[in-house]
């Protein structure tokens, strides 16, 4: 049998652990119904993140609309580009069951 | 002891050389590290401790007794922040963001130097009251409320003021510290007879790690002070010692034994490393970690652990005793 398979986004957010529970509480606001949570540690244009004394970063992965991808992006980039370790980026994604994500 | 053979013996205790050892790891670039869930189960093991056994003495303390210090570390602690920041501001010329940042630091507390001091007026034979783990958990909040205060009031900025102040409420330091007296004071020492010989017997062990593993962060941060520049590092040492000085000539007015004012000393020169980071990391983004950073781990914390805590000790014997 096969299974219908819609097109959504994938949000990958890396950024400091102590944003995390900020970041997850606006996740859900702006739409998102779950995410996927990793310890994280890289190198970026801020350093080394792993030895930092908060501990390893966090990779925060969700699977949205279009509309809410984009709206998590906007957050992101006004609200911490500035000031905090932060990548985010989007890729598209295939799946089943796309009525759990919208 | 004469207080030169004071000095050799707290550079000499286990507590001490683990730290070195940590230090020399670092240094040497050898893979040695803790688990971060051993460093965390430690934290979690030492706070709770001292947290209990402070609960339990608080309970056979009378108020009148406890009320003195207790106003005395209040207001300690908001008047701290408010002396690192003028001389960070006027001597240092550092901007205000940054200043509130290390003033945060430098008011508040770090609970593994209020070990170590206890650990060594006992080992030295003087032993503090025991509900001194009040007074720690009195002066830890306040300094960190009264610097962030300071940055927001100046600025006229909104700012995730309340993230911050969840973030320190509800942070580890607090709620083990808080829980452990209340704890502690509701059960009484024959309530926590059963539960002492663990939280007793294992506390010197269980210090000796964790002072290995702030040996290693330490010997990291030290790679940082280049760039912090050498105000910062006479700062680290000499607000310390100001700041013990103001404690221990305050204490005299109290009830504080000699060993009291020597830990009280030791806790309010100490600067903070876990609770005030992760608040003025939410609330003053803008501020650099690695001055803050460098400060309390890199600077202070070594000074106070090592030649601080005796110092501390000789002053108030000599002003005191």
């Amino acid at each position: 049998m096969h299974h219908s398979i819609v097109s959504l986004k994938l949000v990958t957010i890396v950024t400091e652990r102590i944003l995390e529970d900020r970041l997850l509480r606006t996740l859900v606001q702006l739409g998102a119904k779950g995410y996927t949570l990793t310890q994280a540690t890289g190198k970026g244009s801020r350093g080394v993140r792993a030895s930092e004394w908060e501990g390893p970063d966090t990779k925060i992965e969700t699977l949205v609309s279009e509309d809410v991808a984009q709206a998590i992006m906007d957050h992101v980039a006004d609200t911490f580009f500035e000031h905090y370790a932060v990548i985010v980026y989007v890729q598209d994604a295939a799946v089943v069951r796309g009525e759990k994500y919208v | 002891m004469e207080n030169l053979d004071v000095l050799a013996a707290n550079l000499l205790s286990p507590v001490i050389l683990a730290f070195v050892l940590g230090v020399i790891a670092a240094l040497v670039r050898s893979d040695l590290k803790l688990p971060p869930a051993l460093y965390n189960g430690l934290s979690i093991y030492l706070l709770l401790a001292i947290g209990l056994k402070g609960g339990v003495e608080l309970s056979k303390t009378p108020l009148s007794v406890f009320i003195g210090p207790a106003l005395l570390t209040l207001f300690l602690g908001l008047i701290t922040p408010i002396i690192a920041y003028n001389i960070l501001r006027r001597l240092g010329r550092m901007d205000r963001v940054n200043s509130a940042a290390i003033a945060a630091h430098y008011g508040s507390v770090s609970a593994v130097t209020f070990i170590v001091a206890i650990t060594f007026g006992t080992m030295t034979g003087r032993a503090p009251e025991g509900f001194m783990p009040a007074l720690v958990a009195i002066l830890e909040v306040p300094a960190i409320v009264v610097a962030l205060m300071i940055a927001f009031m100046r600025d006229g900025r909104a700012g995730s003021w309340k993230d911050a102040l969840h973030e320190v409420l509800s942070g580890r330091s607090v709620i083990l510290l808080v829980g452990g007296l209340v704890i502690g004071a509701l059960v009484g020492p024959e309530g926590f007879e059963p539960v002492e010989p663990f939280f007793y017997s294992g506390f010197q062990g269980a210090l000796v790690l964790f002072l290995l593993e702030m040996g290693i962060v330490a010997a990291g941060r030290l790679r940082d002070l280049k760039k912090v520049g050498f105000f910062l590092v006479a700062f680290g040492i000499l607000v310390p010692i100001l700041h013990g000085v103001l404690t221990i000539w305050l204490a005299q007015f109290t009830s504080l034994s000699v060993a009291g004012a020597a830990v009280l000393a030791a806790m309010v020169s100490s600067a903070s490393y876990i609770a005030a980071p992760a608040a003025v990391r939410i609330a003053l983004p803008e501020a650099n970690p690695t001055f803050y950073l460098t400060g309390a781990l890199g600077i202070t914390f070594p000074f106070n652990v090592t030649l601080g805590i005796p110092l501390y000790y000789a002053l108030a014997e000599w002003l005191i005793g």
